[in-house]
């Protein structure tokens, strides 16, 4: 496929990097990448990727636009109160650039369908805010071999780091089980700065980028974090050694996935 | 005696264990951080018996939820 001439203007300022050039564009054209959630770190990473000219997005997501998520959703407008999120989310991307085609998936993703959700993508961006969400993108992304990106955000904090198989640590070897629900505040608990999904849900962004054009150094052994209100970023080196993990290690002991209990008061 | 924390070299007494970093440094919610010492875990079993020592670099791992609901219950 070559890129039509619209395409090289549209996306120039990518062509004209060395390390992208027409081929690197034209991975991105042909690259899938799945977005579960689509809040305050999904919105920015789905605007991006669409902007960027990912050719497929799909994008996961039960809920509907609720006035509270617009100072930080920035995919959602104001008239979208009360829609679908992954509806909204796929006007506003088809309204941004018409060369991607988004799937939209308005369910949970749970131990039932998230395997086969994610089986047809290249990479996967979890933008979920809760820890059975976690886990189970972890794992399910473990077992079927695919790369993806983890990122939270509280207050004024944010870090993610950057799962590829074989590459290093999983989600599970840093943090072994979920906390018990309500041990540790959500956004929804504890707030968070809008802008804060805008920086960490674009740094996930950079990663799939990188990942689809395969240049740079991802975040796998790493994991960054940005305290807002220091301005300050922290790379921090995670243990090399995964053998002993429950779902990457050498003897698993995870084989199936677990649907974890969500905390109460995130439900609304 | 200096270790690192967090990226930042830091005077502490000799013989500091983990548990009394944890205390000086305010740790949130303690029980459910992570923490690894010169690029090792510790596992939780350990916390309790790891005394610091010279030149250590602690890294605390916080749980950090955010972004959206992606699952029902
Ligand atoms: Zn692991």
């Amino acid at each position: 496929m070559a890129l039509t001439d619209e395409q090289m203007e549209r996306y120039s300022r990518h062509i004209i990097l060395k390390e992208v050039g027409a081929k690197g564009q034209k991975k991105l054209l042909e690259a899938k990448v799945l977005i579960i959630g689509a809040g305050g770190l999904g919105a920015p990473a789905a605007m991006y990727l669409a902007a960027a000219g990912v050719g497929t997005i799909g994008i996961a997501d039960a809920d509907e636009v609720d006035l509270s998520n617009l100072q930080r959703q920035i995919i959602h407008g104001t008239p979208d109160i009360g829609k679908a999120k992954v509806k909204s989310a796929a006007e506003t991307i088809a309204q941004m650039n018409p060369d991607v085609k988004v799937n939209t998936y308005r369910t949970f993703v749970s131990s039932e369908n998230i395997r086969e959700l994610i089986r047809e993508y290249d990479f996967i961006l979890d933008g979920t805010d809760n820890f059975p969400a976690k886990f189970l993108i972890n794992d399910a992304c473990v077992m079927e071999k695919k790369p993806f990106s983890h990122a939270g955000i509280i207050r004024f904090k944010g870090q993610l780091m950057t799962y590829v198989p074989g590459q290093g640590p999983c989600y599970r070897c840093v943090f072994k089980n979920p906390p018990p629900k309500d041990a540790v505040p959500t956004c929804k608990q504890a707030g968070v700065i809008g802008a804060m999904g805008g920086v960490i849900g674009s740094l996930q962004a950079m990663e799939a980028i990188k990942y689809i054009i395969g240049k740079g150094e991802l975040l796998t052994g790493v994991l960054l974090t940005y305290n807002a209100l220091t301005m300050e970023f922290h790379k921090i080196k995670l243990p090399k050694d995964t053998h002993n993990c429950a779902v990457c290690g050498e003897h698993p002991t995870i084989t199936e996935l677990i649907d974890y209990e969500q905390a109460e008061c995130d439900r609304k | 005696m200096t270790i690192t924390v967090a990226g930042e070299k830091k005077e502490v007494k000799e013989g500091l264990t983990l548990p009394e970093l944890i205390l000086l440094e305010n740790v949130e919610t303690p029980e459910y951080v992570t923490v690894s010492v010169n690029e090792e875990f510790v596992a939780s079993d350990k916390v309790a018996d790891t005394v610091l020592q010279e030149g250590d670099n602690v890294e605390f791992l916080y749980f950090m939820g955010g972004g959206c609901h992606g699952v029902d219950r």
